[in-house]
């Protein structure tokens, strides 16, 4: 669109798609009936002592008709595919050239999958003395898929979905985690609200089910071990188990939406974000209460869901804002659905904007003390995300009525 | 007294800082001076052994020591060179307190060979390693840095504390687009009065064998080794391929308004950005040109100027059989017979493939190019492609009269990005 002086006040944008495929299965009734049963999907076996929440089984051929593009995917790039092509068909966009065409894309995203086992020969053969100079060259040209690369580039799950689904307006990936899925919303938001986009689909995707990603986080001693407890119950066993999932949002303006008659699930009003220096305890605490006033919330028919990760000292310090806000029922999305990273505030957002539409809050799923049940309908929802390492952010979702 | 606001009543963005890193030099003055002399920084690899390789030359950084390497600490160490270049020009804030947020063009980030080796050399000779052995001895804390160090946003994170960003900051990638995308999300953060200043960084640190093996398993690079600074091609027609290589650009973007009142130096503006994602392929363009072409048109409308007021075209000039083709396509469509006379070079005959950085460092030279009014050359242009009538400043530096600057860059995965800079606000 042509761009034009930023308006005086913010223009209205919506929540007009969701897509959503996780360890709790794939679109909207299924997960609102997962959640309503409080229904968790942990794996403490397959990747054992590693808890990870592993990818339902999913018919990838309903959003990604061609196999030869499923072949040029690694996991993480079908999941986002695949969810990606929901919220289209969700916002009643999917195939419509003309909105696709000019639809801007924000993706955050980390990067694809190794091949385990071309590592593990290369250094089998330099442990066991086998390998010669030039050793490593020689074993990564002939063992080097080169479609793998393309399945790793970090920008190329935005590819995807515009060679998949045709979305070209733009195509940004943002990277660096948590935080990433939140500036991706934030910038998205922000710019419609500018009047510098009309319509934006956002979002992320993440393959938990991988031992190169583990390894990463196990440097820092991030996962979760053993036996699977809500977020909220690991004080003697911290960590987060890696979940795998895919969350996307169609965001549009009001006007934009309303002209084509599309229906919202809710109104996206505010997204703040801060980059924490962490080097005292509360810097996190702290920040969250920045970010909660900056929203400029009000407690009444007010519900929180979190990307809360269970690592620490992340989690103690979150636990310790929502305690100053006592009455507000809390749900922890790392408790059902595990930790997605880079799609974890994605994924809060499409769950807050679902619960908004049903006119209700889903079930808690842990018992901590801000499970609260709530009895009317949800008015407006905060969606927190506080990485395990760096970065904090939170959304405002309200319901339209 | 000068508009402060463009024809579309936008904030006019401008440029009060710039610095740049390649395999030229350090700096603005050593890199202006050898990229107008026609010098190419080009060089046979000798940070790790090319036995086997189809390609053995690369646009190395070497003479910033990086020990032990990895290509994240590369591009965190060229990051921070370019960025303190272009703070210490602006002038802006006072040191390690930058008043605007950051937007980071880096390589995607994973753990590479010398630490996946250490954890080899951990678990023994004794036991067959493979991932589980790995994970096993990857916890406790004896490898504690290595998270923080290949985490995606872990360059971000180090340049926002050291320089003091505010807000959060944003790491991203769009492929060899990414420093022109870092360069429009500062416009965009400006022109919506979010901020008065943003710090745009660009920075690419990637020659390591695995990244060369995989760019060359595409067929991607140029294999002419023999010599090393021929090997980079652009529009020529025995081009082959291009040429991968390191460096960082960096650029504090001001309102006019901001930089006004604190009386800064203003380098340039940057008018208008355009960007159109393809759905054609994986690597290719589609073949009819037409994301090319409208990137082009949207920057060009973004900034409110026509074909005839772009006096320099700073090309993505890759040196590529396909993208050099298609840029002439999407150009010539744009502009077309004065395609065949406006000049269009590429640095990257010289300074090589930046990746990541490309748009950024190109961007810098954009500027330069209108600072100095003399336009680089295109080196190693012998054999000239009929089928691209480009005026690619041949081999030799043009003095020129240079008002408006188109900056172009395209990457994998669909990605075209546009800049219009110019001198004065257009």
């Amino acid at each position: 669109m042509a761009e034009t002086a930023s308006p005086s006040a913010p223009i209205e944008a919506w929540i007009t798609g969701i897509g959503l495929a996780t360890s709790l299965g794939e679109g909207l009734d299924a997960h609102w009936e997962a959640l309503s049963h409080r229904r968790v999907n942990a794996d403490e076996k397959s990747f054992a002592p590693y808890v990870v929440h592993p990818l339902a089984p999913i018919n990838f051929d309903a959003q990604i008709p061609k196999r030869g593009d499923q072949r040029q995917m690694e996991a993480w790039q079908r999941i986002g595919t695949y969810a990606a092509g929901l919220a289209l068909d969700s916002a009643g966009v999917k195939g419509n050239t003309d909105i696709l065409s000019r639809m801007d894309m924000i993706v955050a995203a980390g990067g694809g999958e190794r091949d385990l086992v071309v590592d593990a020969g290369i250094l089998n053969a330099e442990t066991k003395g086998n390998a010669a100079p030039g050793y490593l060259n020689e074993r990564l040209m002939s063992d080097l898929r080169p479609t793998l690369f393309l399945a790793q580039l970090s920008n190329l799950l935005a590819g995807n979905i515009a060679i998949v689904h045709g979305v070209t307006g733009s195509s940004r990936t943002f990277m660096g985690e948590e935080a990433s899925g939140v500036d991706a919303v934030r910038i998205a938001l922000a710019r419609i609200a500018a009047g510098q986009s009309d319509i934006a689909l956002v979002g992320a995707a993440h393959n938990g089910e991988r031992k190169d990603l583990l390894l990463l986080y196990e440097f820092g001693d991030f996962n979760l071990k053993e036996t699977y407890a809500p977020v909220w119950a690991r004080e003697h066993n911290s960590g987060f188990a890696l979940g795998s999932g895919g969350a996307f949002l169609v965001i549009e303006s009001r006007a934009h939406a309303e002209a084509r008659g599309a229906k919202p699930f809710a109104r996206l009003t505010n997204v703040v974000a801060d980059h924490a220096r962490r080097k005292r305890s509360g810097d996190i605490t702290s920040t969250l209460e920045s970010l909660w006033s900056r929203l400029g919330n009000s407690a009444e028919r007010t519900a929180i869901v979190t990307g809360a990760t269970g690592a620490e000292p992340a989690t103690s310090e979150e636990r310790a804002f929502l305690r100053a806000h006592p009455d507000i029922p809390v749900r922890a999305t790392g408790t059902m659905f595990g930790h997605t990273m880079e799609a974890q505030f994605p994924l809060g957002l499409a769950v807050a904007a679902l619960s908004l539409s049903r006119g209700a809050l889903f079930a808690s799923a842990d018992t901590s003390e801000q499970a609260i049940d709530m009895t009317t309908p949800p008015a407006r929802i905060v969606v927190i995300g506080a990485g395990h390492w760096r970065g904090e952010g939170m959304a405002l979702v309200e319901a339209i009525n | 007294m000068t508009a402060m606001r463009d024809k579309s009543g936008r904030p006019v963005v401008v440029v009060t800082g710039m610095g740049v890193v390649t395999s030229l030099g350090s700096g603005k003055t050593d890199n202006w001076a050898r990229l107008c002399a026609g010098e190419s920084g080009i060089r046979t690899i000798t940070r790790f052994p090319t036995e086997g390789l189809r390609t053995t030359v690369a646009g190395t950084v070497n003479f910033i020591p990086v020990e032990p390497f990895s290509s994240t600490d590369l591009s965190e160490r060229l990051a921070d060179i370019a960025t303190e270049e272009a703070v210490a020009q602006a002038g802006i804030g006072r040191v390690g307190d930058f008043p605007g947020p950051l937007f980071l063009a880096v390589a995607p980030v994973e753990l590479e060979w010398p630490q996946r080796q250490e954890l080899g050399r951990d678990i023994g000779p004794d036991a067959d390693v493979d991932y589980d052995q790995m994970l096993r001895v990857s916890g406790g804390g004896r490898y504690k840095q290595y998270h923080r160090r290949f985490l995606f946003g872990s360059v971000a994170d180090h340049l926002a504390e050291t320089f003091g960003t505010k807000g959060s900051p944003i790491s991203l990638s769009t492929a060899c687009a990414s420093g022109t995308t870092a360069i429009q999300l500062g416009v965009e953060a400006i022109r919506r009065g979010e901020a008065d200043a943003a710090l745009c960084v660009a920075t690419d640190g990637s020659v390591n064998p695995e990244a060369l093996i995989r760019f060359s398993l595409l067929s991607a690079l140029s294999t002419q080794n023999n010599p090393p600074h021929a090997a980079a091609r652009p529009f020529s027609k025995n081009r082959d391929g291009f040429v991968m290589a390191e460096g960082a650009g960096a650029l504090v973007l001001e309102s006019y308004e901001a930089a006004a009142a604190r009386g800064a130096n203003i380098l340039g503006i940057v008018a208008g950005c355009g960007e159109l994602a393809d759905s054609f392929h994986r690597t290719r363009s589609s073949p009819d040109g037409k994301p090319i072409i409208g990137c082009v048109r949207n920057a060009l409308a973004d900034a409110g100027v026509t074909t005839e007021q772009i006096d320099y075209i700073n090309a993505h000039g890759t040196g590529t059989p396909e993208n050099d083709k298609m840029e002439y396509l999407g150009i010539s469509s744009v502009f077309g017979e004065r395609a065949r006379q406006i000049p269009v070079s590429s640095n990257k005959s010289m300074v090589g493939h930046t990746l990541s950085a490309a748009g950024a460092v190109e961007a810098v030279f954009s500027l330069l190019t209108l600072e100095h009014q003399r336009i680089p050359p295109t080196i190693n242009y012998d054999v000239p492609d009929p089928a691209i009538p480009f005026d690619v400043v041949p081999n030799t530096a043009r003095d020129a009269r240079v008002t408006t600057v188109m900056s172009n860059s395209f990457g994998f995965g669909g990605q075209n990005a546009s800049l219009i800079l110019t001198r004065e606000p257009v």
